[in-house]
């Protein structure tokens, strides 16, 4: 019970007629819901700004941007649909090397195609994957994940004539986009590709983060226990989240590899998913911006503090992550939370 | 002859050398208005498990207007029309009202796999969702977060979403256990009004309820249907009292 008890009480029949409680539901609030906002506008002139404020640290730029993705992908799978794992590197490096192998061995150099071809590749990565990690649930489920990022991490590690091992791809040529823009020295047209790649991937999540998919996924991370109640197979959702964070994942490492025009086998490493997992936590999981501040926040701290203390810096980074996360539980757009709340409240009961 | 709407066959569920569920052979017939009493751990919600497939039965069957579904996942047999609430509310916490019942109108429109249109934007949806709000009396909260209500408005939820699958076989697991008296009568009153080709089965503690709702009783005890019976033979009836000697105030 707390403050606003007496409109908590049902009217009941006989007490009706006296309280003046709304007898229809109001369905603006909700048709509104999905609106793009004046703070998002915001955010997203950021990468716009930094292009003429930071040219020099273009790539870098083009990193927070891939990350961005990366980490997007991780909160369509663990902050929406609650599937936790530590494995989420799998994809990006399927992801990664799909890119890599088609520019490299067959000389495909098109940088749209190579998305959409790994893109497709990490999706199918997903699938074949989804039935073996949704089988298990809890600690079994994220020790399949581990699982399988480490396998497919010794896999690229042997194939050597394949994926370069340890040395990594390389030979990797990139064609003009849309036969216009060439990758140039400075990085700028890798910039401007990896901001709208990013930003596209980010409408489309948008989109289905608001649509009644998004409300099931939600639900389901709420309280999977009553889904089927309501007539929904579980396992279908979270195959499809699955499959759907796998393919932004996949994106995202073909970004890397075309920007880099190289395959380091770091893109399957165990710190990869780890990495994306904090920078997810701590920009605060479920939430679509969550991804982007928390890349934005550990990139530019992490570049910060390399310089400031280039022997000690990972032991900051450690002690001020575990400062957000203890004081901000939900990460820093967590923070944010209570006075959106606020501000709808007054919108909607005004 | 028509099938009843819900018939379980010789039902047995054991937990390790324990009988929860004792050869139960239940018939409820098409607009049924039946009552299943009984003590505490008497098997009431167990039975209602094995009914909407969350545990698989030891032995025995259960039908759905004729059809065997005993092998059906639970929501297959959602799908087929079978709706419960739970004893406890399981809800959504973070979701409004609205945005509850909508998801759960939504899925049974089948749109629960849209990804590109939002919520806001399903309008047939949203307009029987907030029917079904307004008939629960919650239209005061319908944007309010589930975990900001009170248990008993939450418990108003937890009827809507089995209402919004638009059930032929309701099961209302104790409907009104946590709700205050005032506001179980108009929850009753509401039961009540449900259409009548809609068969529901009602465990409930507070006799008073039972006897003004059911039109039958099964009495289970220790996992198994001691009587079935009308209202009046039951309320009279020597082994029930004797089963509910002290048991019908402990819990109301
Ligand atoms: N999953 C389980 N594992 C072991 N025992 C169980 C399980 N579920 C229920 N039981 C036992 O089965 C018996 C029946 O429980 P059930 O919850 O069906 O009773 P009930 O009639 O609904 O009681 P109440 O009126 O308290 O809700 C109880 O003794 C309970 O401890
Ligand atoms: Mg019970």
């Amino acid at each position: 019970m707390d403050s606003r008890s007496p409109d908590s009480l049902s009217p009941g029949p006989d007490a009706a007629a006296a309280t003046p409680a709304p007898a229809t539901v109001d369905l603006a609030p909700l048709r509104r819901a999905a609106r793009p906002r004046w703070p998002e506008l915001a955010v997203w002139l950021l990468p716009v700004a930094a292009w003429f404020l930071l040219p020099e640290d273009l790539a870098l730029l083009t990193q927070i941007a891939i990350m961005a993705i990366f980490a997007l992908s991780l909160d369509l799978v663990l902050g929406y649909a609650g599937i936790v794992t530590l494995g989420h590197a799998a994809f990006f490096g399927v992801g990664a090397y799909a890119a890599g192998l088609l520019a490299a061995k067959l000389g495909i150099g098109d940088p749209l195609l190579g998305l959409l071809f790994a893109a497709a590749v990490a999706a199918l990565a997903g699938l074949v994957t989804a039935p073996t990690v949704l089988r298990g649930t809890g600690l079994t489920r994220l020790m399949v994940t581990i699982g399988i990022g480490m396998m497919l991490f010794e896999a690229a590690n042997k194939a050597t004539d394949l994926t370069g091992g340890v040395d990594g791809l390389q030979g990797i040529e990139m064609t003009p986009i849309l036969g216009l823009w060439s990758f140039d020295l400075w990085g700028k047209t890798a910039y401007v590709y990896a901001v709208v790649v990013l930003l596209v991937l980010f409408l489309i999540a948008r989109r289905i983060v608001h649509s009644p998919f998004g409300l099931s996924l939600r639900a389901l991370h709420m309280n999977p226990a009553r889904m089927p109640a309501l007539g929904v197979s579980v396992d279908a959702r979270l195959a499809a989240a699955w499959v759907l964070g796998a393919t932004y994942a996949g994106i995202a490492g073909a970004l890397l590899t075309q920007t880099t025009q190289f395959v380091s086998i770091d893109v399957l490493g165990f710190e990869r998913s780890a990495e994306i997992l904090l920078i997810l936590v701590l920009g605060g999981a479920g939430r679509l911006y969550g991804a982007l501040i928390g890349t934005i926040v550990f990139v530019t701290l992490h570049h910060v503090l390399a310089g400031i203390d280039p022997e000690y810096w990972q032991m900051w980074i450690g002690l001020v992550l575990i400062g957000i996360v203890l004081f901000a539980r939900n990460g820093i757009m967590g923070a944010i939370d209570p006075f959106e709340r606020l501000l709808a409240r007054k919108k909607t009961e005004p | 002859m028509t099938a009843p709407a819900l018939h379980t066959r010789n039902l047995v569920k054991t937990f390790g050398g324990f009988t929860a569920t004792d050869d139960v052979s239940l018939t409820l017939a098409p607009g049924a208005r039946h009552a299943l009493i009984g003590p505490n751990g008497a098997g009431k919600t167990t039975l209602v498990n094995l009914l909407t497939g969350v545990l698989a039965p030891t032995a025995g069957a259960v039908f759905l207007a004729g059809e065997d579904v005993t092998g059906l996942g639970q929501h297959r047999r959602v799908r087929r029309g079978l709706a419960r609430t739970f004893q406890i509310n399981r809800l959504f916490a973070d979701l409004t009202v609205l945005e509850s019942v909508a998801l759960a109108v939504g899925e049974r429109r089948g749109v629960g796999w849209r990804v590109w249109s939002p919520v806001g934007a399903q309008g047939e949806v949203l307009d029987e969702a907030a029917r079904l709000i307004e008939t629960l009396r919650l239209a005061d909260v319908a944007h309010r977060r589930t975990r900001d209500l009170a248990y008993g408005r939450q418990r108003l939820i937890e009827i809507a979403l089995a209402l919004a699958v638009r059930p032929r076989v309701l099961l209302l697991d104790e409907p009104a256990a946590g709700v205050p008296t005032r506001e179980s009568r108009a929850l009753f009153e509401t039961l009540a009004e449900l259409p009548r080709d809609m068969t529901i089965l009602l465990i409930e503690h507070d006799m008073d309820l039972v006897f003004r709702f059911a039109e039958r009783i099964s009495v289970l005890v220790s996992g198994a249907v001691l009587l079935e019976d009308t209202p009046d033979v039951v309320a009279t009836h020597p082994l029930v009292r004797e089963v509910y000697l002290g048991e019908a105030t402990h819990h109301a």
